[in-house]
């Protein structure tokens, strides 16, 4: 075995180079390169998580804007709901009045016809009866030759009248 | 190398001087620059190329970058599984460990001798992974002292030991401690020389089977030949587990260190 039967003429050299070659890559791989590696990596890392956040943030803004959005969406159509329900109720009053003023006059002018037509009636009533008392007065002194007197006949008249 | 039984299977892991520098030496030392040496050399610098394509730090990261911030991503992880939020400190040293032993590992594997070349896997050698399981373990004993002081001690005396068994429990936990470092660097080395060796005495078998003949050659070299496949994902697959449980055993003992079990 070389490792033992060559030791006692190549041990310094082995531990001698292996010492140069190692420190060599130790000093400027392990020290020098290894760091700004991980650095890279974690510059990487911290890049990608803060680019993360930074979309879950605007994630979180655009939900918010969203919701201020709706509300206020929500906000106009209850006003203008109200609007509308407020303009109705102005019409149906409106409406309601003018209805009201209409079937007033027109209650007026039916209780205008009415009396007219009530009058009309008594007068013609009152004709009727001076009418049927001179026919009366009349056919009384023809048939019995007796002048009745005129209030006598429009007595008569009413009496008979009344009984229809 | 033809001639049946001359194929050595432990050659591959012979140590020789390269471009005639066996006679460096600091203080006495020898520290001639070896084929060992050169693959360590290969290994940092193919990691180093690895991780300077991986660094354009773009936002969006292409193929490469993303290949070794995966990789960066994958020790983070172990650390903070392993040892929590304090392991982060620690991702350097356990993020080097682990690239280091994985490019040796797979490195090593290069079938480079289609190309008249010949890859070496240092890491089959107990004399370099020590190196890294010793200094594993320096970094559990600093850590742990500079946290705990002589508080670390009581990393030997694990939650509900009954009190009849404190003279013992803390004995074999001791006992446990300090194999670690050879425990870490021998698994290493073991699993790596096993496999080479084993590819290596299939592949003598192929060799000289067809020597022997074409009837030998389909009766011996061709099984040899497909077991040799599988094998050989077996051993990518086995490179890189291997220096996944060096990175997951070492950040285990740190853990021990900074949480004290």
């Amino acid at each position: 075995m070389p490792q033992i039967a060559q030791l006692a003429e190549v041990w310094s050299s082995q531990i001698f180079w292996m010492l140069v070659t190692f420190g060599f890559v130790f000093f400027v791989v392990g020290l020098g390169m290894v760091p700004k590696i991980q650095s890279t990596v974690e510059a990487r890392d911290s890049k990608i998580s803060g680019d993360l956040e930074a979309a879950k943030a605007a994630f979180a803004r655009g939900d918010e804007i969203e919701a201020d959005y709706r509300a206020r969406e929500n906000e106009s159509r209850a006003a203008a709901q109200a609007l509308v329900a407020e303009a109705k109720a102005k019409a149906a009053k409106d409406a309601e009045k003018k209805v009201a003023a209409a079937d007033a006059k027109i209650a007026e002018k039916i209780a205008a016809a009415e009396a007219e037509i009530r009058a009309a009636s008594t007068s013609a009533m009152a004709e009727i009866e001076a009418v049927a008392a001179e026919a009366a007065q009349d056919l009384v002194a023809k048939v019995s030759g007796v002048q009745p007197t005129a209030a006598a006949a429009q007595q008569a008249v009413k009496a008979a009248l009344a009984h229809g | 190398m033809a001639e049946a039984g001359k194929i050595d299977p432990m050659h591959q892991f012979a140590i020789e001087p390269l471009f005639g520098t066996d006679h460096w030496a600091i203080g006495g030392y020898n520290i001639a620059f070896t084929n060992s040496a050169l693959w360590m050399v290969i290994t940092a610098v193919v990691l180093w190329g690895f991780m300077l394509l991986g660094m354009k730090r773009e936002l969006v990261p292409g193929r490469w970058q993303a290949a070794a911030e995966t990789m960066t991503g994958f020790i983070d992880n172990l650390l903070l599984a392993n040892v929590g939020p304090e392991g982060k400190r620690y991702v350097p040293y356990v993020f080097s460990l682990f690239m280091f032993i994985l490019f040796a590992n797979l490195l090593g594997l290069l079938p480079l001798g289609l190309v008249g070349s010949h890859a070496f896997t240092f890491t089959s050698h107990f004399t370099a992974t020590g190196v890294l399981a010793i200094l594993s373990f320096s970094i559990v004993l600093i850590v742990g002292f500079a946290r705990h002081g002589l508080h670390f001690f009581s990393l030997f005396v694990p939650h509900g030991t009954p009190a009849w068994l404190l003279w013992l429990i803390p004995f074999i936990e001791l006992v446990s401690f300090l194999v670690r470092p050879f425990s870490l660097g021998l698994r290493l080395f073991v699993a790596m020389m096993a496999g080479h060796i084993l590819l290596e005495v299939l592949s003598s078998f192929v060799i000289n089977s067809g020597n022997a003949g074409a009837g030998w050659g389909i009766a011996i070299g061709l099984p040899s030949f497909i077991l040799m496949i599988g094998i050989s994902a077996l051993e990518l697959l086995v490179a890189v587990i291997q220096a996944y449980v060096f990175a997951l055993l070492t950040s285990l003992y740190i853990n021990d260190a900074v949480n004290l079990h």
